[in-house]
């Protein structure tokens, strides 16, 4: 078993960590970037559709292009990159066990900052575990990745950014979206990307259900249903349609795994898709010198991954004395007003007092260790 | 169905392929897909066979996460198929149940 | 219910009360930018892709894009800008009959020049047949096209896209 040394191990190369990387490589720290996939940029690669926000965060660029330009930087930072790498624990003292090349490593950083992502929640109904029933995240991966369409006709559950992005996608890639159907009885994304499905002849059933999918090896068909107050399926409103693919885009989950090892305190915030690590302004866990950015830390979108991902780089090379108080203190003024702009407005609303919470959780728990 | 093309990313490259046996039936693969997208093109959707119930599974996560599209890889058991890229020769057999590796020597 | 909250489609209310939408006596004179943009979500390019100033969102950029009808010369570097397709360049000076709009469109095949295409609505419904005057498709649009469409005067307030054209029909067979 070797041992590895560096200033900075970050678990996750999607736009959380590659942006932490690139900050803390640039500040002159030794940085390890750590994935399990063949690929680097996360998420992000498939990510087709042009972002939003302001000139600073790129918007009007398409996602997978932010990744590439990302990932140049990266390259040229100096921050290494560990591919088809598997991070499998995390010691209290925050080394890492790790499998690279089907050798047995322990990896010893100053700073651990963990950048794992989130996973997509499922929904059961009868027939929903049949071939065919799949995350809205998983049809998007196989259509702008793998270049395969997962099916000729489609349902999409779920309205959120999510839902409407993907069905779009899946038109693009020469796929029907035959409805997109919501449980609540309004549209949760946004009404832009809603228009454009819209545009293109979709319907949005809001109110509505899956009440099952038929098909006894694989997809044939799906039933909705509409609902009343509390979901309750209302009898005689069902609907079917000749589908082979039905797609859920019912939310996400961080994914925690690793940070529960290390000992972190967490917090549980709906908002965020769960439990989910108690943090500082830098960024920084309960736990002394283990960072956490972008989803894993609750869920957003990638653009607040980046910046959290930046805000964490640039603390850590702070606390490792590569940045002096007062370039850090300019760069994180920066970076968290970007944030707070991505977290404004009636969609922000929600993660803005999540945030909120899980920052004042911090606090509470500082206040009392220090007791 | 192969997205060759779209109109906002390039044309698919499809000028590298492997062959990939699944069940012993050749299957045409693209040079670093995985398995699970090779299979899907193919028009096979059932991966796997739960352990009681023997009711097949698909994919879902498409990225490692769920475990759904686990199967018998060049005799390993339970590997991603959605993770694990293709090789020409590569042998990608339906799991039925939890997978073992002695399943293998009974093949 | 109406509303885009409900429909994904915005009311005719909605519609009226939005800064990004222009009068009728302006889009009477020539080509304009109508932002169809009603919801408070934090993006900006707009603004800045403008060069006659002519879209305002300012600091807070959940603000609704403000459009200045008079500074506006319907160029349509917006059109293919907008994150959110939200944004079509109208153009009822055209002639006596026939109204002009251009519309940023994502798919595949793309019509061409001279194409009888089916004109659709907000929802997507065929409301007439609309004519193709032009397909551009420019390196700075990042992969969107934008299409010009003639459609009679009386539709150019309901005609928002065109219908897709079916898969692995080739480029320009669509209907002369």
């Amino acid at each position: 078993m070797k041992t590895i040394q560096t200033d900075v191990a970050i678990v996750g190369a999607g736009s959380a960590g590659l942006s932490a990387a690139y900050q803390a490589a640039t500040a002159g720290a030794d940085v390890l970037v750590i994935d399990e996939n063949r690929l680097p940029g996360g998420q992000l690669f498939k990510q087709i559709h042009k972002f939003f926000g302001s000139r600073e965060h790129q918007a009007g660029t398409r996602g997978y292009r932010i990744g590439q330009e990302l990932l140049s930087r990266v390259e040229k930072s100096g921050a290494r990159v560990w591919l088809n790498t598997l991070v499998y624990g995390m010691e209290k003292d925050c080394s890492l066990g790790v499998i690279h090349n089907g050798e047995h490593y322990v990896v010893r950083a100053k700073k651990v900052i963990v950048a794992a992502g989130a996973k997509e929640n499922y929904m059961a109904f009868p027939g929903s575990t049949l071939p065919g029933v799949m995350g809205a995240g998983a049809a998007q991966t196989m259509i702008n990745v793998n270049r395969v369409l997962p099916g000729e006709r489609i349902l999409m559950l779920g309205s959120g950014n999510v839902g409407l992005i993907v069905s779009y996608q899946l038109m693009q890639a020469g796929a029907e979206v035959v409805a997109l159907v919501e449980g609540a009885p309004r549209i949760g994304g946004y009404g832009v990307h809603a228009g454009k499905i819209r545009r293109a002849g979709v319907p949005i059933y809001t109110s509505h259900t899956i009440k099952r999918v038929l098909g006894t090896n694989a997809v044939e068909g799906v039933e909705i249903v509409e609902v009343g107050p509390g979901f309750v399926p209302i009898p005689g409103t069902e609907k079917k349609f000749d589908v082979d693919t039905v797609c859920l885009a019912v939310g996400l989950n961080p994914m925690t795994e690793l940070i529960w090892m290390a000992g972190c305190a967490f917090c549980f915030l709906p908002a965020f898709g769960g439990h989910v690590p108690l943090h500082d302004s830098n960024m920084e866990t309960t736990v002394s010198g283990l960072y956490v950015a972008g989803d894993v830390t609750g869920v957003e979108e990638a653009s607040s991954a980046m910046e959290e991902g930046n805000l964490a780089g640039v603390a850590a090379a702070e606390s490792l004395g590569l940045l002096s108080p007062e370039q850090a203190a300019e760069k994180k003024a920066e970076i968290t007003a970007r944030l707070n702009t991505l977290r404004s407005g009636m969609f922000g609303e929600r993660r803005r007092t999540a945030k909120e919470q899980q920052l004042n959780s911090m606090k509470h728990y500082r206040a009392k260790e220090a007791e | 169905m192969r997205v060759v093309e779209h109109p906002i990313l390039d044309q698919l490259d499809t000028s590298g392929t492997v062959t990939i046996y699944y069940n012993d039936q050749p299957i045409e693969a693209l040079e670093g897909e995985p398995i699970a997208s090779a299979l899907m093109n193919a028009g096979i959707r059932a991966f796997r066979t739960t352990a009681k119930r023997h009711e097949p599974r698909g994919i879902f996560c498409a990225i490692g996460r769920c475990t759904d599209c686990m199967m018998i890889v060049d005799g390993v058991p339970n590997t991603r198929t959605c993770v694990t890229v293709v090789r020409d020769g590569m042998h990608v057999r339906t799991q039925d149940g939890l997978g073992s590796f002695e399943r293998q020597g009974a093949e | 219910m109406e509303g885009v909250i409900y429909t994904g489609i915005p009311s005719a209310e909605e519609l009226a009360g939005c800064p990004g939408v222009p009068s009728e006596a302006r889009m009477k004179r020539g080509r304009v930018a109508c932002i169809e943009c009603v919801q408070e979500i934090p993006c900006n390019p707009c603004e800045g892709i403008c060069k006659f100033g002519a879209i305002t969102v300012g600091e807070q950029i959940t603000n609704l894009p403000c459009l200045n009808e008079e500074k506006c010369t319907g160029c349509g570097l917006c059109v293919a800008n907008c994150p959110g397709l939200a944004i079509t360049i109208l153009d009822q000076s055209y002639s006596e009959t026939e109204a002009t709009i251009d519309f940023p469109f994502e798919y595949l095949p793309l019509p061409e020049a001279g194409d009888r295409v089916e004109a659709v609505s907000r929802s997507g419904e065929t409301v007439c047949q609309g004519r193709i005057l032009r397909v551009t498709k420019l390196p700075a649009y990042a992969g969107t096209a934008v299409i010009r469409m003639a459609v009679p005067q009386e539709y150019i307030d309901t005609v928002r896209s065109m219908k897709r054209l079916p898969r692995g029909q080739k480029k320009g067979s669509a209907t002369k």
